[in-house]
């Protein structure tokens, strides 16, 4: 059955936009801000993974392990250099200057690296597969990327939810001042943030490296899919976002289908329907306050 | 803003009008009608260069009075720029001529804003901005799977390539000179009405404005609607002053990057500021010419993220905080004789 | 030594000048009442000690370490404990939640969660609760027992009675009873002039900005209190603008 085969590559590509969401779904929990460069640090991520894994002759896996590290400390100087002095005058000045940001990286990967489309060569994984069933087969590659994206985003919320710093995480994302007065450095905090943010979506872009070429202008694209996902998923919630992510996977696999210029529009059509009838998202909560 | 304070002693008088802005107004309208007679005195391409200049007024004044004032930040304006354009054709099609076309196209496409705020107005902050941009990619991707309007390799105005170019031109520009005459006395109006007191309200303090009765929702739709009319109408103009388009620039987020770079330059929040930016865009592009490349786009970004974090106040803003100057009149000022309220 | 000393301390809002040149110093173990009409300043001046508003000139030194550029949580390491006004709980935490993430500042002390609950006996059985679910009273107890899990050598109270029935302020007020038997230095800001004189062993009041009046609780009438909160007479300094420029009033944030 091709529609069971199109779900099935749908939830595959679903663990990619989850990936994607992740760090956009956690930076706008914490610091109720929505980072407009997002798309453009992912595709970053994949660049970087690409050059180490040519240049020192290493698996893209392994180069990937090197690769988020260096992501991470990227995150803390976007929230050293760029957020902490926006974020002081409001949300707006946050989102004009990662978009400012996002004009920059995307610009500065074109000059470096021209807007020839290239792809991660990860050998025969990135065809080999498992049948299931008579027509319907899953490679493993997908496999992986939905694996790593459940326990990304399982072990983030088990970490929000359980641990000391995940309190720690949640009080100041509810009020920061406040959680300053309890003795928790928010600027710590929002570094930590920023730093897995951007860290995981260093991760997502070489996961959509692994399995379709990619260029510096598909950013934009890439942040478009990641919001889309997360208000499908439904704000300040973790397992919402890797819900969204498949739901929008399968929403332009299927659309594909039908007709394969519908792909794309399928999944915004998702994504306005969402926010036609239920705003607060599949799995989202209605927020409180004190 | 001024803000009349209950502490002012009772001498103190509330004015709009001062000397330098009641000259400044009248410059304007010199200034908009000397306009009026360029396409007399220079070359069609002048007059062509101009008309993208008041485009970059408009969609610089419709993005201000959306993020300046109603504090709605949109990436999806260019949505209305494509509809703008797009409408052209369909009213084209249906056998209305190109210039009653264009203005036409504008008011439809406000019709259709009314539709999309209702969706995206359940967004806010950071979401609503993005959300806009996934409403522009579903406009853009309708008109890509319509064949009739060209699909994706765009389209071409071909009822208007038979004219004299340059009579074509001036009458381009000519329109352009008018709409965004129009427009941008439609935004002066709208921010010296009662709307425009509330929606500052809504911007300083939304909750607060709310508890006073201010209708939040409907000052914030009025505006949405207005800033979409204007960017159609730039969408249209540009249409009409390269007589071709593609669905992939006319609908690209590199619109909303001009726009943004525009307000913050000039001054988010001021009626000028936006004026100055587009003509500061302007000349910034013209000097680097059409391919201005990597480079260009970079310093713009770096210039955005420079502006926003050191100078929010744009040059405009900067410059009119330390002055006192205000050259359009949009709020109120008051006067005390110790000027204790500023 | 004092422990808390604060010398010519000035906190501004915008232009408004809320807390005006004022010095005093808390000994350790003291129980100081701040009284004074709505924005006369006390909240500010409690806030600019906990670290949450900079000053804009003045000192403040705990121990006679000078702490004023240290940052807010960097104060409660060093001992500095506020009760904001308002609770300020995180209400989409549980009660559990809410205390525990304030033990992650390492200070030794009496105390953590089975200290707290045994001193507000009315949290029993609340602990897996949503702090935003819990009642205005419960709410204060959380908030006063958040700041006590940081284990602080100066607790500042922030007016715990705010917006509370008589009936739920005698209640939290006998908790507080032990902990203010229990040798913690405790600066207090209370509108009940009654339950400030009550509890303290040093009342101070202030007048739009200024410590107008300094005082031993045994000293003072309430007739001198009185005078001072409303400006009558002026028991100290002095040079304070007309009363009729009303100062402005602080926000009040009260939950709904």
């Amino acid at each position: 059955m091709n529609w069971i085969n199109a779900i099935v590559q749908g939830v595959m590509l679903g663990g990619v936009y989850a990936l994607f969401a992740c760090g956009l779904s956690l930076m706008f929990g914490v610091m109720r801000t929505v980072n407009l460069s997002h798309g453009d640090l992912a595709v970053l991520g994949a660049f970087l993974v690409a050059v180490l894994a040519a240049a020192v002759g290493i698996s893209p896996f392994f180069a990937v392990l090197l690769v988020l590290p260096v992501m991470g400390l990227v995150g803390v100087a976007l929230q050293r250099g760029i957020l902490s002095t926006a974020l002081r005058t409001g949300e707006m000045s946050s989102m004009l200057a990662t978009f400012g940001l996002a004009i920059v990286l995307q610009n500065v990967l074109l000059e470096i690296f021209s807007a020839d489309s290239r792809s991660l060569d990860v050998g025969s994984l990135a065809t080999a597969g498992f049948q299931l069933g008579p027509s319907v087969s899953i490679p493993y590659l997908g496999a992986l990327t939905v694996a790593v994206a459940v326990a990304l985003l399982g072990g983030l919320q088990l970490l929000l939810a359980r641990t000391g710093i995940g309190r720690a995480i949640r009080a100041t994302a509810a009020d920061a001042d406040t959680a300053e007065l309890v003795g928790i450095d928010s600027r710590r905090v929002y570094a930590w943030a920023a730093a897995i943010a951007v860290a995981t979506a260093g991760l997502a872009g070489a996961f959509f490296a692994m399995r379709s070429s990619f260029s510096p202008s598909m950013g934009p694209t890439q942040l478009l899919f990641a919001f889309e996902v997360v208000v499908i998923g439904g704000l300040g919630s973790l397992w919402g976002t890797l819900a969204g992510g498949m739901v929008l996977g399968v929403a332009q696999t299927v659309g594909a289908q039908v007709d394969p210029r519908f792909s794309i529009v399928a999944g915004h059509a998702v994504f306005l329907a969402v926010l036609a009838f239920r705003p607060q998202g599949l799995l989202g909560m209605r927020r409180s306050r004190t | 803003m001024t803000t009349a304070s209950p502490a002012a002693p009772s001498t103190a008088t509330i004015h709009r009008w001062t000397p330098v802005s009641r000259t400044a107004s009248g410059a304007l309208a010199a200034l908009l009608l000397a306009l009026a007679f360029a396409p007399f005195v220079f070359a069609p391409e002048v007059t062509a260069k101009l008309t993208v200049l008041f485009v970059l007024v408009i969609v610089a004044a419709m993005w201000n009075a959306l993020a300046g004032y109603a504090g709605l930040v949109s990436v999806g304006q260019q949505g209305f720029i494509g509809l703008g354009a797009y409408g052209v054709f369909l009213l084209v099609d249906r056998g209305m001529s190109p210039f009653p076309a264009v203005v036409l196209a504008a008011l439809l496409a406000g019709a259709v804003a009314v539709p999309t705020s209702l969706l995206a107005f359940r967004l806010t902050g950071g979401q609503f901005a993005i959300g806009m941009w996934a409403i522009a990619e579903f406009f853009r991707l309708v008109v890509v799977n319509t064949p009739s309007l060209g699909g994706g390799s765009g389209r071409s105005l071909t009822d208007l390539s038979g004219t004299d170019p340059a009579v074509r031109q001036a009458q381009v520009y000519w329109l352009a000179l008018a709409l965004m005459s129009l427009l941008l006395l439609a935004v002066f109006v709208l921010l010296r009405s009662r709307t425009g007191a509330s929606l500052e309200a809504i911007r300083d303090d939304p909750v607060g404005a709310a508890s006073v009765g201010v209708r939040v929702t409907s000052a914030k739709r009025l505006v949405f609607v207005l800033a979409a009319v204007g960017c159609a109408a730039a969408g249209g103009l540009t249409l009409a002053n390269t007589l071709r388009v593609q669905p992939d620039s006319i609908f690209g987020v590199h619109w909303s990057a001009y726009m943004i770079f525009m307000v913050v330059i000039g001054g988010l929040g001021t009626f000028e500021g936006p004026i100055i930016g587009a003509i500061v865009f302007f000349l910034v592009q013209d000097w680097f010419g059409d391919n201005g490349g990597t480079w260009y786009l970079i310093g713009l970004g770096a210039l955005a993220i420079g502006m926003t974090l050191w100078m929010p106040l744009g040059l405009w803003g900067t410059v009119a905080r330390r002055r006192d100057l205000e050259l359009l009149p949009v709020g109120y000022r008051v006067r005390t004789p110790r000027r204790l309220t500023r | 030594m004092s422990l808390l000393s604060i010398e010519s301390l000035e906190v501004r809002h915008g232009l408004l000048r809320a807390v005006r040149e004022v010095s005093f110093t808390v000994d350790e173990g003291e129980v100081v009442a701040m009284v004074g009409a709505n924005g006369a300043g006390k909240s500010t001046l409690m806030r600019a000690v906990a670290g949450a508003h900079r000053p804009a000139d003045g000192r403040i030194r705990l121990d006679g370490v000078d702490v004023t550029a240290r940052r807010a949580h960097d104060r409660v390491a060093a001992g500095i404990a506020l009760v904001p006004e308002g609770r300020r709980l995180f209400a989409d935490l549980t009660v559990e939640e809410n205390l525990l993430v304030a033990s992650r500042v390492k200070r030794s002390g009496p105390w953590d969660l089975a200290a707290v609950l045994a001193a507000f006996p009315l949290l029993d059985g609340l602990l897996k609760r949503r702090a935003g679910n819990l009642s205005g009273g419960e709410q204060q107890a959380v908030a006063i027992g958040r700041a006590l899990m940081t284990n602080p050598r100066l607790l500042l109270l922030d007016e715990v009675s705010l917006g509370l029935a008589p009936i739920v302020v005698d209640t939290l007020y006998q908790s507080l009873g032990t902990i203010l038997s229990g040798g913690t230095t405790v600066l207090l800001v209370e509108q009940d002039l009654g339950r400030a004189l009550g509890v303290s062993r040093r009342v101070l009041c202030m007048l739009e900005g200024r410590v107008v009046l300094d005082e031993s609780a045994d000293a003072v009438t309430r007739e001198q209190v009185v005078d001072a909160y409303f400006g009558l007479s002026r028991a100290k300094g002095g040079g304070a603008a007309n009363p009729a420029t009303a100062v402005p009033e602080e926000s009040e944030r009260e939950p709904a």
